[in-house]
């Protein structure tokens, strides 16, 4: 999972530059990001905040490859994901980026074992590599024991723990995580939290997660504010 | 395999709604199996005629008669090997809904241009010795639980009275496309009877049934036949047997073109019926193809879930209409009785039936399909929830 312009912590891996986003209904034009710059180090776990409709999951949304900005670039690994084509960015997005998702998408036809085995089959590894790399990741998020559990037989936490299995399975170097404790309670969420914080402290993954919780945000290394579409300084802590 | 995996537990997500649809394509294969084998049957008379016969009949039409001193000027054209006659009776047993054809036949010449019609010589001999006699097919004295040495009495429609012959041989067909619901009795027997009352047709036959050497030379030695009796009283009008037994079912032609048609019309309403619930299904499961498109899948792995899903209910549902349709389609030969002489579902139906199947399930996919593989990833996972 080598990405262009190696290195340890310190390197950017996403540097974002005039970026911008916009919607066009109609006759309406609805500017949701404009201009934005952000840079992300390596290996950096990063909160973004900012209120309802401020337009974090859509910034989120193009850092993991799974939106198209209106302008700007966006160059992850060296490589500006913006002017990759939808297979190439198919691609990119299946070795680079894990993703969690605020309600866990997980397929409920799926035991959590082939949830999490989902992601290796657009590899080349062989039946028994899968299953080795599945079991280390079920491991890594402590749910040995519910491998069989269909996802509707499992309580929120322990979907969610799945879904982040899925998204480390592939070793990739991005995670992205739009809400990933909204949906639950503050004793579940702060064990997911505790998981993205090994995911980043133990494995060296880049994290971008978008909270609405200031506690949440506190576990990351940095904080960004997003206000209508532009990022503001942070404020001092307590004045949020 | 992982995705066959996939498709097949989701196929059977919703239990209640892929039975519901299973059964739609259940009976609307059988339909379109029982449909096209009542096609069949209709031709079958056709079918299971002989190249090598021909039939010689009047000219005018069929209700014109021949005289009988035709049969030695046929027996010397040329490439001809054997002529028989016979007469259709039109008798009725017991009551009118007890059709079946009875013919006074030749009886020696007749069973020898007929060899598919395999009687027990012991009963042929029989048969050959009784002026009285009559053999039936197999079917037909299934039907009515008649044994040899019965005593089968006939009204006559078209030669007054009450007919009585005694059964004197079953046989059997050589093939299932043989037909085992006719009668034939001793020509002779008719002739005498017409001649007692004086009757002018007691030297007359209905048609001529020519045997010929070779298939290929029907159409020459046809106009031969036709040749030495133009000009006379009777003109002949001589065909293959096949042709003869066509002139027949066009007369119904009309209401086969539309229970062909319907056979059809039912498929394409399955399919539409197919088509909205794989729609319906595809819609619900948006947000999870948003994901596995997230996730890095391609667009050909959705449309590749959704075929197989749909293939693996439409062919579900039409092999076991198939299957049905073999026991249905026995019942309903039992229920109609001797009505079509041969009720078999041919192998070409069976294919059609699957080839009918696969078109359905593909079809049904194809929308749903493509509109699935194009979904944009964000608006397709905020369908979470
Ligand atoms: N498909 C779309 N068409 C039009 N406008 C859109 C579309 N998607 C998002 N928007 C608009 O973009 C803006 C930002 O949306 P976004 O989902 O990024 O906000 P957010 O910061 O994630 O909010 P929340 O905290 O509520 O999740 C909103 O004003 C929203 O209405
Ligand atoms: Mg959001």
């Amino acid at each position: 999972m080598s990405v262009a312009g190696d290195g340890g912590a310190g390197q950017t891996l996403i540097r974002i530059r005039n970026l911008s986003k916009a919607y066009v209904r109609g006759e309406q034009f609805i500017p949701v990001l404009q201009g934005l710059d952000l840079d992300v180090r390596r290996a950096e776990f990063v909160a973004l905040m900012g209120p309802s409709g401020s337009g974090k999951s859509t910034l989120l949304n193009l850092v993991a490859g799974i939106d198209k900005p209106s302008g700007g670039s966006i160059i992850v690994g060296g490589v500006d994901i913006a002017t990759l084509s939808e297979g190439a960015l198919a691609d990119w997005r299946a070795a680079h980026v894990g993703f969690i998702f605020q309600f866990y998408n997980l397929m409920p036809v799926l035991t959590a074992f082939e949830n999490v085995e989902l992601p290796l089959l657009l590899t080349t590894l062989s039946r028994r590599e899968r299953k080795a790399h599945v079991a280390a990741a079920l491991d890594m998020v402590r749910l040995t024991d519910r491998v069989d559990h269909y996802p509707n037989e499992l309580s929120g936490g322990q979907q969610q723990r799945v879904a982040i299995a899925r998204a480390l399975v592939t070793d990739p170097t991005l995670i992205v995580a739009d809400e990933p404790t909204g949906d639950l309670d503050r004793v579940t969420g702060g064990e997911v939290l505790d998981l993205l914080d090994d995911l980043h402290r133990q494995l060296g993954k880049t994290i971008v997660m978008v909270t609405h919780d200031p506690k949440a945000a506190g576990r990351a290394e940095r904080m960004v504010h997003l206000e209508k579409g532009v990022l503001v300084p942070d404020p001092a802590p307590g004045a949020v | 395999m992982f995705v066959l995996k996939l498709l097949l537990k989701n196929a059977f997500r919703h239990r209640l709604r892929t039975l519901l649809t299973m059964v739609g394509m259940i009976v609307a294969v059988c339909a379109f199996g029982l449909l096209r084998t009542i096609i069949d049957a209709w031709y079958a008379g056709a079918e299971g005629t002989s190249s090598t016969r021909l039939v010689t009949r009047n000219a005018i039409s069929l209700t014109f008669v021949l005289p009988l001193n035709y049969a030695d000027r046929v027996r010397r054209v040329e490439g001809v090997t054997g002529v028989s006659w016979s007469n259709w009776f039109g008798g009725v047993y017991i009551t009118e809904r007890n059709f079946f054809p009875q013919f006074a036949v030749e009886p020696a010449s007749y069973l020898a241009l007929y060899p598919e019609y395999i009687l027990p010589e012991a009963e042929k001999k029989a048969f050959l010795l009784d002026r009285q006699g009559a053999v039936v097919g197999r079917k037909l004295a299934n039907q009515y639980g008649w044994k040899v040495g019965d005593q089968i009495p006939l009204r006559g429609t078209i030669f007054p009275g009450t007919w009585t012959f005694t059964l004197r041989g079953i046989w059997d067909g050589v093939d299932a496309r043989t037909d085992e619901a006719q009668m034939l009795f001793h020509w002779k027997l008719l002739s005498e009877n017409l001649r007692a009352r004086g009757g002018q047709n007691a030297d007359h036959v209905g048609v001529y049934i020519v045997g010929i050497d070779e298939p290929n030379n029907a159409p020459l030695i046809s106009q031969r036949i036709d040749a030495q009796f133009k000009n006379s009283l009777a003109e002949t009008l001589t065909e293959t047997e096949k042709a003869f037994q066509l002139g027949f079912v066009s007369m119904s032609e009309a209401i086969l073109v539309a229970v062909n048609a319907v056979s059809y019309v039912i498929i394409v309403i399955i399919m539409a019926v197919m088509a909205n619930t794989m729609m319906m299904t595809a819609r619900e499961r948006l947000a999870e193809y948003a994901t596995l498109k997230a996730l890095g899948f391609p667009p050909a792995f959705v449309v590749k879930l959704l075929f197989g899903e749909s293939l693996v209910i439409a062919l579900g549902g039409g092999i076991l209409g198939m299957l049905l349709t073999l026991p249905l389609a026995a019942a309903f030969a039992k229920a109609v009785g001797t009505l079509f002489p041969v009720f078999v579902v041919s192998d070409t139906t069976m294919l059609l039936q699957l080839a009918a199947s696969v078109t359905v399930g593909a079809i049904a996919a194809a929308w749903p399909a493509w509109k699935m593989s194009r979904i944009d990833i964000v608006n397709g996972l905020r369908h979470v929830g």
